[in-house]
């Protein structure tokens, strides 16, 4: 119970200070060159950590296979994302493409 | 006869004026931000909806649920630690995932500071709190459009409350209906969506493709590793490749 909110406070207070750090230190301090070279590759890197295994491990196990609605679905809402370059077309395209291929899977 | 005081009567009504004109600015910069944002909010409202009711399902107690909701505020980062607390992680690991998964806004920050640097203390607070992903993007597209005319940290003001607002409606709406929407709409897939539209058009770059798919794959080569460790493995490696290929 205790462990909930120690939690919230120290992820929401680091995020915090992660979000006001360059707006506060602005003038101040400088942030060295190497680092602000590789907080640019931080969210491509930290988001498709997240994304590649929602589509690719089912249950624990790699499921690599045309029969994975959902690695067919998000390798569609790859290409829309990258012809349209909206979100609410990428995401409504998507869940519709999945519910597609899991009724012609399922 | 001192001429002053006729020119301070005269003048303060015209001050009154600048000051109700200013007033009327600012609104229409607060709204503005907020019907900017309003496309993007369909994308967070099945997000905080599903994030309600993940964290109802990973044994959080409904007020702990939607105060994370407010005191962290960023969707992706609540998901990971919902879904560590679920797997039975120990809490330094999920602190640390959800801080990995977070360094992002600092990014969003060192872009936005050259804008805000003439704020008030009060004001670099509140902004620096409703500076999440979509908040940034429209805030900063709006920043560069316009620069600093016209009070656009109103704006930006505006938009971090409109995704404020929905964030937690919608949490408040999936800890209500918790348990009440089936599996079978696989709506947790939105989570993997939402990620795929916000990064895949970023990937114009070599380095950044690079950088991409490394983290990608790692993940996945790295998904049985115990408390979700593969994210930060597979982040480090990201990064590492994606400077790496920068100087080459």
């Amino acid at each position: 119970m205790t462990e909930f909110w120690l939690i919230i406070f120290m992820a929401g207070g680091l995020t915090y200070m992660i979000r006001l750090s360059f707006i506060a230190l602005h003038g101040r301090w400088q942030a060295p060159v190497w680092f602000v070279r590789a907080l640019r590759f931080v969210p491509p890197a930290v988001l498709s950590a997240i994304i590649l295994p929602e589509l690719l491990v089912a249950d624990g196990q790699v499921f690599l296979s045309p029969f994975n609605p959902r690695l067919l679905a998000g390798v569609a809402a790859i290409l829309i994302a990258w012809r349209s370059r909206n979100v609410f077309v990428t995401i409504a395209g998507g869940m519709l493409l999945l519910y597609l291929f899991q009724f012609l899977l399922g | 006869m001192n001429a002053w005081p006729v020119l301070g009567y005269l003048a303060v009504p015209a001050i009154k004026l600048q000051i109700e004109d200013c007033r009327a600015l600012k609104r229409t910069q607060l709204l503005k931000g907020i019907q900017y944002t309003l496309p993007l909010l369909i994308g967070i409202a099945p997000f905080g909806m599903i994030y309600g009711v993940l964290a109802i399902k990973a044994g959080f107690p409904a007020g702990a649920a939607q105060a994370m909701s407010a005191i962290v505020f960023a969707g992706s980062s609540q998901f990971m630690i919902v879904n560590l607390v679920a797997g039975g992680s120990p809490w330094p690991v999920v602190v640390l995932t959800a801080v990995v998964v977070n360094l992002r806004h600092a990014l969003y920050s060192a872009s936005l500071a050259p804008y805000l640097k003439h704020l008030p203390a009060s004001w670099k607070a509140v902004l620096a709190y409703v500076l999440v992903d979509e908040a940034y993007a429209v805030g900063i597209h709006h920043y560069e459009k316009n620069g600093l005319a016209g009070h656009p940290h109103w704006f930006l003001l505006g938009s971090g409350l409109a995704v404020w607002i929905c964030w937690q409606a919608s949490t408040a709406l999936g800890i209500f209906l918790g348990a009440q929407i089936p599996a079978g709409w696989s709506l947790d897939f939105t989570l993997a969506l939402t990620f795929i539209a916000i990064v895949v058009p970023a990937l114009r770059e070599r380095p950044l493709l690079v950088s991409a798919v490394t983290a990608g794959v790692t993940a996945v080569a790295a998904h049985a590793l115990p408390y979700k460790l593969g994210l930060i493995l597979a982040a480090l490696a990201g990064i590492a490749v994606g400077l790496w290929s920068d100087r080459q």
